[in-house]
């Protein structure tokens, strides 16, 4: 058969929530034995367009085709059927079951029996060059094997066209590539795939053709090979946008927060920050970077109150702060916003509009009983200009808000608080070049008024430009504090898989 | 290479979850739900030999005839609504409170510890006392579970269901034993109250109806407006988020469910002194579940739970008096109750999913 047949096309989509057009006539092919890369804004509505793809909304107006027939697909399980495969940013696992368990679940038919589904397993693994323990429980695998099982379970259910949404978003480097290996393989088996992500040198990297959308609509698709990030940018948001991060001159800077000897366990027992030590300045950006799971979490929620210590200081001020409720820790000013790997999971009320999401750390402010909510709503209707937020209203509850907007939200509420120390991790988390570029000038706004930035970062280039400092963690421990502006991400790399610097091993070695 | 397109059989319909509907739809939905349970109840009366139209006339007028009834089904109401506003507040903390029925009891044994004991206190003070005791003993019955939870993490669904035993058997050891009546000839039953206790009367029913318009506005106005009700919906939703936000959840819990108990017991203090004027083991007669139905259907909402309750009022006198004229057991009023619950409450399946045919279009949103 024709090996270029087209495996999904879809014509003249549109979809709209209310008076959110969140697609509007949309152009989308792929081929089988290609990968192609979606490519637009936050809330552009390429999850919308996916979702209608794999059955979970249904097309106002248009028509898809699979495989060059056109069909509806009214649910996830006409998707399947049809061979459609979708793997959302959240994961749909059950915790307690094994990996083979999670595979097969909801499979038509009878079960094979514990044997010969390990067996089936193990078969796939191999074909598609995954690697999986068929018996390991899901509560027990980092993101990224979560991430390999939902692979599983949709190629076991024969689905040769492959939908990713923002598959990249919550892995290390590491493990993106070792993605990235696995479907190229399924590429070379003739498998159509469509991936949604907002790196784009993951876009350049892994995908044949990238199609754009611009609020929600297709703006055209490229070739890969023909364009490069600055081209993609400009398609992207319409005109030509710098990729240069500024990074001004810190002034007055003087210490406002002096960590000390600080331990802290994990909930499991093990030591999530082993006896770290450092200083944070305001007028500076001090970075974090680290593998994931490397003492991030920890030192976000003890500085914020959430974790308690079991030894060390930290002093905000000359005052210690360990011991102090998360609400005090808040009225002294010290902001923290985590974006955690499910984006709502801490520091948004999901089913709540923005104006009461506002209102989450301010609340108790003002006499009374009563909750003000007039400020809360001109804060929103400020952030949403400021930021560009998108939304049908300001009162629609932020869950229905695309993933990025959702981000805006959060980090604007955090400065609009005028903290004097704003800890964020992961800011840019899922959020696309344009978006994630105000956020990098919001923090160097605030930097320039004097509030002590700690930024935690994944992207190792943008904390080298956009940071002063940059410290370096490796299992609970600090193996560097570096200047950004002269190391090199070469020995960033280094520290962050334990080699010490010169002078951490020094400091070691007078304590011993 | 290409896949062909399966044909295994496709199942005759799907579930399809709805991301959200809009309010004109669900309203719709609603009413067509109250229209079926209607005919439904209809076909059940025609199939045990009765005339539905009739047998509906005589609900409807059985519970608006005369101003006494009226009166009696507003008291049916009373003791419904306050304890569904009760468990409402534990319910938007999604602190699953069935225990309102407990709650409600011990509000009335402790209201009923003051009528049985002070009889001559005058009168305002011990009706105050009297509120004020059903209100302490509700919370602390409600508080007790939230403890539980608070210290230990125990699960508040099966403690505040076996709470509800126990106070129900509380009142069974208080009637044979240190409560019992001497002039009842051996009967264990405590004997009815003085005169001085009773509720007064405003327009002819107990003064209970103000306290449960009260009510209603007051858990309107907590939840919407308040501080206090602002942490109640974000620990609903997630303690993490709370904790985050610098809220006490362990305080939270424990003052909701302080709250949540105490309008239940009130409910019981109003119930002892207002209506039944003496402490018995049907005091709460299952009120304390159907409030959990009624504070669901009304979706949390203070005043659809007044009109709701106001229903199951004429939907109770309505087939007490049916009962009589027709001479049809209680059971068969109440399979007439149930086959309009079974309804109402499906339709909310129908708000949330619907079915989508094979090869039908699909619905979305
Ligand atoms: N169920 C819904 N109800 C109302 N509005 C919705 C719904 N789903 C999406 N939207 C709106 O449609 C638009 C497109 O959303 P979509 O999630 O598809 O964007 P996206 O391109 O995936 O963005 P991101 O990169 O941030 O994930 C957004 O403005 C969003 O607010
Ligand atoms: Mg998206």
């Amino acid at each position: 058969m024709d090996k270029q047949k087209c495996a999904i096309r879809c014509s003249g989509i549109t979809k709209t929530f209310g008076s959110v057009v969140a697609n509007d006539g949309i152009e989308l092919d792929v081929q089988y034995g290609e990968i192609l890369a979606l490519l637009g804004e936050n809330g552009s509505g390429k999850t919308t367009l996916m979702n209608m793809i794999s059955g979970i909304y249904h097309p106002d107006k248009g028509q898809i085709y699979v495989s060059g027939q056109p069909v509806s697909i009214s649910s996830p399980i006409d998707a399947q059927n049809l061979g459609i495969g979708m793997i959302h940013q959240h994961f749909k696992l059950v915790e307690v079951f094994t990996a083979m368990e999670n595979i097969v679940l909801g499979t038509p038919g009878k079960l094979p029996g514990k044997k010969a589904l390990k067996q089936q397993v193990t078969q796939l693994c191999e074909n598609y060059g995954l690697d999986i323990d068929p018996e390991k429980p899901v509560y027990e695998m980092s993101v990224s094997e979560k991430q390999t099982v939902e692979i599983l379970k949709v190629l076991y259910r024969g689905a040769k066209i492959l939908i990713l949404d923002e598959p990249t978003a919550v892995l290390t480097p590491q493990e993106t590539e070792k993605l990235f290996a696995i479907l190229r393989q399924m590429k070379a088996k003739g498998c159509a795939i469509i991936i949604i992500t907002h790196k784009l040198n993951e876009v350049l990297s892994i995908s044949d053709r990238v199609t754009i959308l611009r609020k929600g609509k297709s703006v055209g698709s490229v070739e890969t090979a023909g364009v490069d990030a600055a081209k993609l940018t400009e398609l992207m948001v319409g005109h030509a946008v710098s990729l240069s991060i500024e990074r001004p001159e810190p002034k007055d800077v003087h210490t406002i927060l002096k960590v000390v000897n600080l331990t802290v366990a994990k909930p499991d027992g093990s030591k999530g920050l082993d006896d770290v030590s450092f200083q944070i300045r305001s007028g500076e950006i001090l970075g974090v970077a680290g593998i994931a799971g490397s003492g991030q979490k920890e030192l976000c929620e003890t500085i914020a109150g959430l974790l308690p210590a079991q030894e060390g200081a930290i002093l905000y001020k000359k005052e210690n702060i360990l011991g102090k409720s998360p609400e005090q820790i808040i009225d002294l000013g010290i902001s923290m916003s985590f974006v955690p790997e499910d984006r709502l999971g801490m520091g948004l009320v999901a089913s709540m509009g923005m104006p009461d999401n506002m209102l989450l750390k301010s609340y108790r402010k003002g006499k009374g009983p009563f909750v003000d909510r007039a400020p809360a709503k001109e804060l929103s209707k400020k952030l949403v200009e400021k930021l560009g937020i998108v939304t049908s209203s300001i009162e629609a509850p932020v869950r229905l808000m695309s993933g990025g907007n959702v981000q805006k939200v959060l980090l604007g509420r955090e400065i609009e608080s005028c903290p004097n120390l704003l800890i964020t991790a992961y800011p840019v988390r899922g959020l696309d070049i344009n978006s994630s570029y105000v956020i990098y000038d919001l923090l160097n706004q605030q930097k320039q008024k004097g509030v002590a930035v700690m930024f935690i970062g994944e992207d190792l280039d943008v904390l080298l430009e956009l940071c002063d400092r940059i410290l370096v963690l490796c299992h609970g421990k600090i193996t560097g504090v570096v200047d950004a502006k002269t190391v090199t991400k070469e020995q960033i790399g280094l520290m962050m898989t334990g080699e010490m610097t010169e002078e951490e091993k020094k400091k070691e070695a007078d304590e011993a | 290479m290409n896949p062909t397109v399966k044909n295994t059989r496709e199942p005759l319909f799907h579930v399809v979850k709805h991301a959200e509907r809009s309010t004109k739809e669900t309203v719709v939905l609603r009413l067509v739900a109250v229209l079926l349970s209607i005919v439904a109840g209809g076909l059940f009366i025609l199939a045990i030999g009765q005339n539905p139209i009739a047998v509906y006339g005589t609900i409807l007028e059985g519970s608006f005839r005369s101003q006494m009834a009226i009166q009696a089904t507003i008291k049916f109401a009373i003791p419904l609504c306050i304890c569904a506003l009760g468990v409402t507040l534990a319910f938007k903390m999604k602190f699953w409170n069935v225990g309102g029925e407990g709650q409600l009891i011990m509000g009335a044994v402790f209201a009923s510890f003051f009528a049985l004991n002070f009889p001559n206190w005058n009168h305002w003070v011990l009706v105050i006392v009297m509120l004020l005791a059903g209100c302490i003993g509700g919370g602390l019955w409600g508080v007790l579970a939230a403890f539980f939870k608070v210290k230990w993490g125990t699960n508040e669904t099966l403690l505040t269901l076996m709470l509800n035993y126990i106070a129900l058997h509380l009142v069974s050891y208080l009637q044979a034993g240190p409560w019992r009546d001497p002039a009842a000839n051996g009967f264990s039953k405590i004997a009815r109250f003085d005169k001085n206790v009773a509720l007064d009367k405003v327009f002819g029913v107990h003064f209970g109806w103000i306290i449960m318009l009260v009510l209603v506005a007051f858990v309107w106005i907590y939840l919407k407006k308040s501080k206090q009700g602002y942490e109640i919906s974000v620990v609903g939703e997630s303690q993490d988020t709370a904790r985050y936000a610098g809220i006490d959840v362990k305080k939270v819990i424990l003052r909701t469910m302080f709250i949540s108990g105490a309008i239940a017991g009130l409910a019981g203090a109003c119930q002892v002194s207002g209506s039944d004027m003496t402490l018995s083991m049907g005091v709460a007669g299952g009120v304390g579940f159907t409030a959990i139905i009624v504070a669901w259907l009304c979706q949390l909402n203070p005043a659809m739970i007044l009109v709701v309750s106001f229903l199951f009022g004429v939907l109770e006198k309505g087939s007490s008096v049916v009962q009589s004229t027709f001479g049809l057991s209680s059971d068969c009023a109440d399979v007439l109750q149930g086959i309009i619950l079974f309804f109402i409450l499906g339709s909310e399946f129908f708000v949330r999913y619907s079915f989508v045919g094979r090869s039908k279009k699909g619905v979305s949103r």
